[in-house]
């Protein structure tokens, strides 16, 4: 049985449905980045699976903007997170909404 | 000689600039002379130049001097250049020899006044800007000096800038004034569409189409109206007597005020192009004020308001005369005008100098004998004003009536009726300021009623006295009252421990140990009572003697009462000053109260009424000559003795009517002038002078037209008017601002709105994210399907 | 030590001056006076901040200078040559076209001069009592900004300084205004802000459309984009809008100005100076140079637009400002009365309408600075604004009173003062193109005399009472500082010739580009004589009528008029 690429395609659609349901249903804000690093990281496969299919190497150069967005995107909300974390040890993502003016 | 024309407003610019730099420093009198020595230079520079026009052909007196040019825009060009032609000159001979002489004036007049330089530097500012606008080559100059001498007119109505009353009327001035330049301005955008220029030598050459003639002529005079007070603008004038009397007399009366007539007369050919009707429109207007004018002047008691409304009145004849195509007996008159009005308005200012700033005639009469000088010179400035031969007024106004005969009847009834008001109001003027019984030193009314009220103040004093009384009694009788309650209480409270101690007496065994300290209490109680009886008796008389007092005081304060009534009841049958007087009118009989009527009146008793200065004198004597002779200038009986009108002939190019009439109707119209005029001097000195009529049948208040106009203007702008004004505010802050604040407020509201959707929870973000996605993929399948 | 600092800073922008006119040498003097101010700037940016005399003097300096080569650049500027002088012109961003064009005409040279004049005046002239350091620099970036706008040539670089001019602004109200500051300092930035956004749409629209139908790389070159066609009719009318309604809030027109008595009203002395003297100048400068200039055709179309508003505002802001109870807002709102003249002037359209516009941009500056000058030395004295509490200041302060009485009549427009002839120009030239508005504009020049000298009526005239009495009079360091602004307003009342001189030919050149551009513009003219009548003339018709007298005597005298007429031209002929 050949690997295609729709296999390529269906992983990366399930990781990205699993990286929604987690995003959606997890209060954990640490569990949520994870999830989104999920998503991120499941559009990432597709880009790869369509460049080589399509021969064009645009999809990659893609996955690395994407890379390091997700990595900026780390940095700041995991600081962000650490620093509600340290406040109030059992946070949980809803707890941010005390930081609406 | 004619090159020397631009010294003629050099030399009191020249003055008004060096004043400027040292007049403080120089102080009275210096300032004072520098300033006329300014004007005098002028005058003798127009001497020169008319000399050399006098040298050249008639038909060749013009000259243009230019010195440099102003407003150089495009097709525009405007130079600063001086007109030099037989009118301009004529208008600067009288402005400056009348202009110094009325500066030799003020440095008698102002004598003493703290702002004694700023006064001669705005007065040769003014003459600066007077010559500017009669001499300058084009309609753009003549508005530097019209709306110049505007200023100074502002400046110096507003000289004694304390009083309000000062004050607002050097704005009324300025005000009105620039309504009429509304019309000046329009009217040279006018002239200029129509002919590229606004230079008067192209206006004199050039055709207009009589449509842009007449809207120019309207303009024009619209101008005129506000600078020369004529109706509907005259009211800024009665006002600005508020001025010192030198301004009243040299821009009020003499050569400001003319200005209109000589813009009118300078544009002549453009009056002969516009529709006659617009003409006419001239000639009504000044009819009309000339009347009601002359009407307001026969109630007007205020020595200086007879004599504006007078101004307005001739001024309203010059009109006349311009607008049934008389230029010459325009020119002809407002030159004889400015030396006779000058000299009333120099005279009476002499008296109001010698008077200690007394303006109300009511409180003049004979000061012949005190001011001498003056009351000759007045008299002569009389004679002329009424039109009686053969001084300078009646030769003036006689050839305005000629020309108004000449194009309607009606407009010569109403001058003639003008002529009959005017002899009559200045007669009752000289009457009642020069003959008669002195009563300057008459109690003023004020001083009667503050004598009167002075009872009132006393009687007012009782009864706050009376009330004072009443009130301690009421407080005596109180504490009477007090006190005999007080006794009452300690009798019952003796005779209790009376009994008290007779029971203990009885009770206790006479062996008993305290046996004898009872019965002496027993005693004590039994001698207290006595006692206590006598002080409640004595605090009982003390109680009815203060009911006793109360009752008196209430009675002392009824009659208070009745004493004020009283006081009240005879200020009110205090003498009364009479409203209308005569040279006869009996003084006020003050010998029942002359000890209470206050300081001022006692002072006045020790003034005396003097002549003035010879630097106010010599020029009231200088202006009765020109008075006397001014007819001189344009005899009427052979072409040679029309000197004046020779010499302006050239500058009207033929524009000037020709009177039809012939010699006799002449003659006749001239005596039926002279006959009215002496009539009306004859009536006037029956009424105040030998008292054969009740002047208050005269001097109705319905004369006064012109006050009446003046007041319902006012209180159209203070009401209505500044309703308006207000409101335009109150839209600006509303609406306008208010729609900006709108906007900044729905922004703000919006905001908040959209706040709300912000609920802070990334799950609910996120599943918006995730069901705008769904949307959208269903969007594509839906379309994917349905093609 | 500016020659030292151009040449170190001109490799900046990336290359050579690629044109500099002939009479000003290689030295780029519009940068010059755009970089004098900043470096004042940095300069006050090193003094500590309690050294409040260096500050002080530093920014006089500064300012002095840079107003120093303005008038030098006035002396040197070729009067007969209506196109762009002194040009400097460097490559800034080559792939937006974005240029540094500098170059200054007839138009823009004035508001330079004005500006050069009006800073070191405010600067001698007010205090800020507080916070030294900061007030001057923000005050010498506003300098550098409203010059730049004044001479760019780029769209682009006009936008920037037109939009940075409001930050020193913004501050300058809200850190040393009065009472309700930060809300009029918000109001300001906002609405101009507003203004100025509509206006980068429109840039960016016609730039883009520009090269679209031409062909040729974008650029922003105001002369290029001017000589371009190709602009449908709508596009042209949408865009010049879209300036407009920048332009019209900073003038400001009615019914766009409320924004104005509040800035002016709460911001310091030296702010209302500048913001009335320059500031809006920005909005009448750009309607003539960006407007007019780019878009004649639309221009033309909604001149009658603009002349309503300019009138409306005349008589409107006349009107309001009569009742205003604070002094300074009285002055602001005839501000709103004196800008709409000069919008009525500039879209008349002709010479005399524009040349008179830009003059009383100037006049404005001068009369009205002064004013606020004055206000605000009176509130230094009084601490109060409002009329009612002032009276009689005549009686101890008579210097100022004259000072006060002169500028008022300045204001009020008298012949002979600065005001008038501008005035006068702006409704000769509203007359040829729009009679009646103008005949309603010229109400104005009543009501401008009602509400000032009404004002100085209730403020100066009569008693004084209380604090009023004891008020103390100018001191000579402040008459010296407020003097330039008399001799100007004097001087340009008497002799505008020589700033009328320069402003015709650039004038010129507008109005031959808007005939150029404008199917069937004609500007109206008289018919003017062919030769100007003379004494000569005079005489000849003289002679005539007397002629005429003497043989046809019994003529009607209209008739007469008449007949002479032909004749008349006929001897002025000969003669």
């Amino acid at each position: 049985m050949e690997v295609t690429q729709t296999w390529y395609l269906v992983l990366s659609a399930v990781l990205f449905t699993i990286g929604t349901i987690g995003l959606l249903t997890r209060r954990n804000p640490l569990v949520m980045f994870m999830c989104i690093e999920l998503m991120l990281n499941a559009v990432n496969i597709s880009f790869v699976s369509f460049s080589k299919a399509l021969n064009d190497i645009a999809g990659q150069t893609a996955v690395f903007f994407v890379l390091v967005v997700a990595a900026a995107e780390v940095v700041v909300g995991l600081s962000i997170v650490v620093a509600l974390l340290r406040r109030r040890p059992t946070a949980t993502a809803d707890d941010l909404v005390q930081l609406k003016g | 000689m004619v090159e020397a024309a631009w010294l003629i407003p050099a030399f009191p610019l020249a003055g008004f600039l060096f004043l400027m730099a040292f007049g403080r420093r120089l102080g009275e009198p210096v300032a004072g002379w520098v300033a006329t020595a300014a004007v005098g230079g002028s005058f003798l520079s127009t001497v020169t130049v008319f000399l050399g026009l006098l040298a050249e052909e008639p038909d060749d007196r013009f000259f243009i001097q230019t010195i440099f040019t102003w407003v150089p825009s495009g097709s525009f060009r405007v130079d600063l250049g001086f007109l030099v032609d037989p009118l301009s000159i004529t208008m600067c001979l009288f402005i400056t020899g009348v202009g110094t002489l009325i500066h030799l004036y003020s440095v008698g007049y102002m004598h003493g006044d703290a702002n004694f330089s700023k006064f001669f530097i705005y007065l040769n500012l003014f003459a600066f800007s007077m010559l500017m606008l009669v001499l300058g080559d084009n309609l753009l100059i003549t508005f530097l000096g019209w709306e110049g001498v505007g200023a100074c007119s502002y400046l110096l109505i507003s000289f004694w800038f304390t009083s309000k009353e000062n004050a607002s009327a050097g704005k009324k001035a300025f005000v009105t004034n620039r309504v009429g330049d509304f019309g000046f301005m329009l009217g040279t955008f006018v002239v200029f569409g129509a002919i590229g220029s606004i230079r008067y030598a192209d206006i004199l050459t050039s055709e207009f189409s009589s449509g842009i003639a007449t809207a120019a002529v309207l303009l024009f005079l619209v101008a005129a109206t506000g600078k020369s007070a004529q109706i509907p603008l005259f009211v800024w004038l009665p006002d600005a007597m508020a001025g010192p009397t030198p301004v009243s007399a040299l821009i009020h009366a003499a050569t400001m005020v003319t200005s209109g007539v000589y813009l009118l007369v300078r544009l002549n050919p453009i009056l002969a192009q516009a529709d006659p009707w617009s003409t006419a429109a001239i000639a009504w207007v000044g009819a009309l004020t000339a009347l009601v004018a002359a009407l307001a002047a026969v109630v007007q008691t205020d020595i200086k308001k007879v004599l504006a409304y007078s101004t307005v009145s001739q001024l309203g004849y010059l009109f006349l005369a311009i607008g049934v195509g008389g230029y010459v007996p325009a020119i002809f008159h407002m030159v004889t005008h400015a030396f006779f009005k000058a000299l009333l308005f120099l005279g009476s200012g002499s008296v109001i100098h010698g008077l200690h700033d007394e303006q109300d005639m009511r409180r003049m009469g004979g000061l012949t004998k005190f001011m001498p000088i003056t009351a000759g010179t007045f008299i002569v400035g009389w004679l002329a004003i009424a039109g009686v031969p053969p001084f300078a007024g009646f030769w003036s106004k006689d050839e305005i009536l000629l020309y108004a005969w000449n194009e309607s009847p009606v407009l010569w009834a109403i001058g003639l009726v003008t002529a009959i008001l005017t002899a009559f109001y200045m007669t009752r003027q000289v009457v009642l300021t020069f003959f008669g019984r002195t009563r300057f030193f008459d109690p003023h009314q004020e001083e009667i009623d503050a004598a009167f009220s002075q009872a009132i103040v006393g009687a007012e004093a009782g009864v706050a006295e009376a009330q004072e009384a009443l009130a301690k009694a009421e407080q005596d009788m109180a504490k009477a009252d007090d006190d005999v309650a007080k006794k009452q209480l300690a009798l019952a409270s003796a005779t209790e421990s009376l009994t008290e101690a007779k029971a203990n007496v009885a009770a206790s065994s006479p062996d008993a140990d305290g046996h004898a300290k009872l019965v002496k209490a027993l005693d004590k109680a039994d001698k207290a009572l006595p006692k206590a009886v006598s002080a409640l008796e004595k605090s009982q008389a003390k109680l009815a003697e203060a009911t006793q007092a109360h009752a008196e005081a209430i009675e002392s304060i009824d009659l208070a009462r009745d004493d004020v009534r009283t006081a009240a009841a005879s200020v009110a049958s205090a003498p009364r000053a009479p409203q209308h007087v005569t040279a006869l009118t009996p003084a006020v009989d003050v010998s029942d109260f002359a000890d209470q009527l206050p300081d001022s009146y006692a002072h006045r008793q020790e003034y005396h009424p003097h002549e003035s200065p010879w630097t106010m004198t010599a020029p009231l004597v200088a202006l009765a000559g020109l008075a006397a002779a001014g007819g001189l200038l344009n005899l009427p009986f052979t072409k040679d003795l029309h000197f004046l009108a020779n010499w302006l002939e050239p500058t009207l190019f033929g524009n000037e009517v020709h009177v039809t009439a012939g010699a006799s109707t002449k003659i006749v119209l001239a005596l039926i002038a002279t006959a009215c005029a002496i009539g009306a001097i004859a009536v006037s000195l029956g009424v105040y002078l030998k008292g054969k009529a009740d002047p208050a049948a005269i001097e109705r208040p319905e004369l006064a037209l012109a006050v009446d106009y003046d007041r319902a203007l006012a209180a159209v702008m203070g009401g209505p008017g500044n309703e308006t004004f207000e409101r335009a505010s109150w839209f600006d802050r509303t609406y306008v601002d208010g729609a900006v604040n709108g906007v900044a407020l729905v922004t703000s509201r919006l905001g908040r709105y959209s706040q709300s959707f912000q609920t802070g929870f990334v799950r609910s973000y996120a599943f918006g994210i995730v069901a705008g996605s769904a949307a959208v993929v269903l969007w594509f399948l839906s379309r994917l399907v349905l093609s | 030590m500016i020659s030292a600092v151009v040449p170190a800073i001109t490799p900046l922008f990336g290359a050579e001056a690629s044109e500099v006119t002939e009479a000003f040498g290689d030295f780029p003097i519009l940068l010059a006076l755009i970089l004098v101010p900043l470096f004042t700037a940095v300069v006050l940016m090193l003094i500590p901040a309690h050294r409040v005399a260096e500050l002080r003097q530093t920014a006089l300096v500064g300012s002095t200078i840079a107003g120093a080569m303005s008038v030098y650049l006035m002396i040197k500027f070729d009067g007969a040559d209506g196109h762009f002088q002194a040009v400097s012109r460097y490559t800034w961003v080559a792939d937006l076209g974005l240029e540094w064009h500098l170059g200054v005409d007839g138009i823009s040279l004035f508001l330079l001069v004005l500006g050069g004049l009006l800073f070191p005046v405010a600067i001698l002239a007010c205090d800020p009592h507080h916070d030294h350091k900061p007030y001057y620099i923000w005050l010498m970036i506003l300098m550098a900004g409203s010059t730049g706008a004044f001479v760019a040539l780029d769209l682009l670089l006009f936008f920037l300084f037109f939009e940075v001019v409001l930050v020193p602004m913004y501050f300058l109200i809200s850190g040393w205004g009065h009472g309700n500051r930060i809300y009029a300092a918000t109001k300001f930035f906002l609405y101009t802000m507003f203004g100025g956004a509509l206006m980068l749409v429109g840039i960016a629209s016609l730039a883009v459309l520009t090269a679209r139908s031409t062909g040729e790389p974008i650029t922003f070159d105001v002369e290029v984009l001017a000589g371009a066609e190709g602009l449908s009719t709508t596009a042209q009318r949408l865009i010049f809008l879209a300036f407009a309604g920048a332009f019209a809030v900073k003038v400001p027109l009615f019914p766009l100005h409320t924004w104005l008595p509040d800035a002016h009203t709460e911001a310091p002395t030296a702010g209302s100076v500048i913001l009335a003297g320059v500031m809006l100048k920005l909005g009448t400068y750009g309607f003539i140079r960006f407007g007019i200039y780019l878009f004649p055709q639309a221009a033309s179309d909604f001149a009658p637009l603009f002349i309503t508003l300019g009138v409306i505002g005349i008589v409107y802001g006349a009107v309001v400002a009569t009742m205003q109870k604070d002094l300074k807002r009285l002055v602001a709102y005839s501000s709103i009365a004196h800008l709409g003249f000069i919008i009525l002037g500039i879209f008349s359209l002709n010479s005399q309408g524009l040349q008179g516009g830009v003059l009383q941009m100037v006049n404005h500056g001068i009369s009205t600075g002064a004013l606020f000058i004055l206000v605000g030395w009176i509130y230094e004295r009084r601490h109060t604004r409002e009329i009612a509490a002032l009276s009689g200041l005549q009686k101890p302060a008579p210097i100022m009173a004259a000072f006060f009485t002169l500028v008022m009549l300045s204001s009020v427009g008298l012949p002979g003062l600065n005001g008038f002839v501008g005035e006068y120009l702006i409704l000769l030239g509203g007359y040829k193109a729009a009679q009646w508005w103008t005949v309603v504009a010229v109400t104005g020049v009543i009501l401008a005399a009602l509400y000032l000298l009404w004002a100085y009526q209730r403020v100066f005239h009569g008693e004084a009472e209380g604090d009023n009495a004891t008020m103390p009079d100018l001191k000579v360091s402040e008459m010296l500082a407020i003097a330039p602004l008399m001799v100007l307003i004097v001087f340009m009342g008497v002799y505008p010739k020589p700033v009328l001189e320069r402003i015709e030919p650039s004038v010129d050149v507008l109005i031959e580009h808007v005939a150029l551009h404008v199917d069937g513009f004609v500007e109206p003219e008289p018919d003017a004589p062919a030769e100007p009548a003379g004494a000569e003339q005079l005489k000849a018709a003289a002679a005539l009528a007397a002629e005429e007298a003497e043989h046809g005597g019994e003529d009607d005298h209209s008739d007469e008029g008449d007949d002479s007429e032909p004749t008349n031209n006929e001897t002025g002929e000969e003669g």
